[in-house]
């Protein structure tokens, strides 16, 4: 016979309580980064809008970033580290394979009770994580789950490449989600095209490196154009279905936080999506880079702090990156 | 449709997407090195005349258009 078993159920509503971010101290100016590419400041300005980005030195780690950014997060999240459920590090630059980037974290900050887990989506995993998160607090599994965005970039660019050389960056994010009366995690609008997984991906595999050799150390490498198109089409798209499932209007937002992959790609989906100039839109990569996974929390965190965005405003995310994956939401900003 | 009308539509789509003026956008000037559109330009461009002429211009393609001309050929042989 079959036996029912006892299912858990959470919390109606969730939000995302804190944020939290680190950047690295070195910045690195388009200058220095020219002095190995035939590029120049202002080709690197007009393509992308980055004037500077931040490098982590050899002596801070994926580690040491994500838990930078989660100890901010906590502190201004009203909860105890002993109250999360689980730890979610979204990254593709943690070095190891195994353990998980999130097991250390969750041991540095002292997450005693907490599960813990990588999450592998690229540019889109900050967002990702952000949907698991809010659903595992919304099915009753978690109270509360911390979320990190990190990456360090710096260490995977192959620095002769004048495609990608100047694009990637270092830096972390973290937020902290969990019961709401109000809900304010929209519904995730989210999707996969691994057809285009050359589109953005590595120069070759460890283990071919390991036993053919090369050039390079495995690095990433980018079909600027393909991506590009594939952001401006179709990230117009999930961006307005991930309005309409919140059940809100482009007018009602108060902030627009794209991943910073580049300005241009913001520009044309400002454009798309017909964003009033009443929305802020974040232009964070300016002085970060494209940092990834990390670059929503790190710019809705620069928002905030500058007051362009209100907290308790409307803020519509989306990540998108290698894969091709892609994932949007609505919130409430904390 | 002939050519004029491929090219003045191509014109305007140009104008609004990298703020050349009209009356530059001639055949023989080439997108680059004349007119100064840089590459996630074109990928606008490009994407601006497939959905005004119904055409496919796959990424390979476009980089075999090089001048304004070369664009008006291929939207007009396959539209």
């Amino acid at each position: 016979m079959t036996i029912a078993l006892t299912q858990t159920a959470g919390s109606v509503g969730t939000k995302i309580l804190s944020v939290g971010s680190f950047r690295p101290a070195r910045v690195v100016t388009n200058a220095e980064i020219c002095a190995r590419i035939d590029s120049t400041d202002e080709w690197i300005q007009e393509r992308s809008g980055i004037v500077e980005r931040r490098w982590a030195g050899p002596d801070v780690s994926v580690v040491d970033m994500a838990t930078a950014a989660a100890e901010k997060a906590m502190a201004s999240s009203g909860i105890s580290a002993e109250a999360l459920g689980m730890v979610i590090v979204a990254t593709v630059t943690h070095p190891y394979v195994t353990p998980s980037a999130a097991a250390e974290v969750q041991d540095r900050i002292g997450a005693a009770n907490a599960a813990s887990m990588d999450l592998s989506a690229a540019c889109a995993g900050f967002s990702y994580a952000v949907a698991l998160a809010s659903d595992l607090v919304r099915c009753g599994t978690c109270t509360h789950v911390l979320v990190v965005g990190v990456e360090k970039l710096s260490d995977w660019i192959d620095h002769e490449d004048r495609g990608t050389a100047f694009l990637f960056a270092d830096g972390a994010g973290a937020v902290v989600i969990g019961p709401s009366d109000v809900p304010g995690i929209g519904p995730v609008v989210w999707g996969s095209d691994g057809s285009q997984k050359d589109a953005i991906n590595m120069t070759q595999s460890f283990i071919d490196y390991r036993d053919v050799g090369g050039d390079i150390f495995p690095a990433l490498t980018m079909q600027g154009q393909q991506v590009f198109r594939w952001a401006v089409t179709e990230m117009s798209k999930a961006a307005q279905a991930a309005l309409d499932a919140a059940g809100i209007t482009a007018d009602q937002l108060d902030a627009f936080i794209p991943h910073q992959a580049n300005n241009r790609i913001t520009d044309a989906l400002v454009r798309a999506l017909a964003l009033p100039d009443t929305v802020a839109v974040a232009r964070d990569i300016t002085h970060m880079g494209n940092t990834s996974a990390a670059s929503i929390p790190l710019a809705m965190d620069a928002l905030l702090e500058s007051g362009k965005a209100p907290r308790g405003g409307t803020a519509l995310l989306i990540g998108f990156g290698a894969g091709l994956v892609f994932a949007a939401q609505v919130v409430t900003l904390p | 449709m002939s050519q004029q009308d491929i090219l003045e539509g191509l014109a305007a789509i140009v104008n609004e997407v990298a703020g050349v003026p009209v009356e530059d956008v001639q055949l023989d000037k080439a997108f680059v090195d004349d007119l100064d559109i840089d590459s996630l330009s074109m990928v606008e461009v490009v994407m601006a005349a497939e959905d005004k002429w119904g055409v496919k211009i796959p990424d390979e393609e476009v980089k075999n258009l090089r001048t304004v001309g070369d664009a008006v050929t291929f939207i007009s042989a396959n539209s």
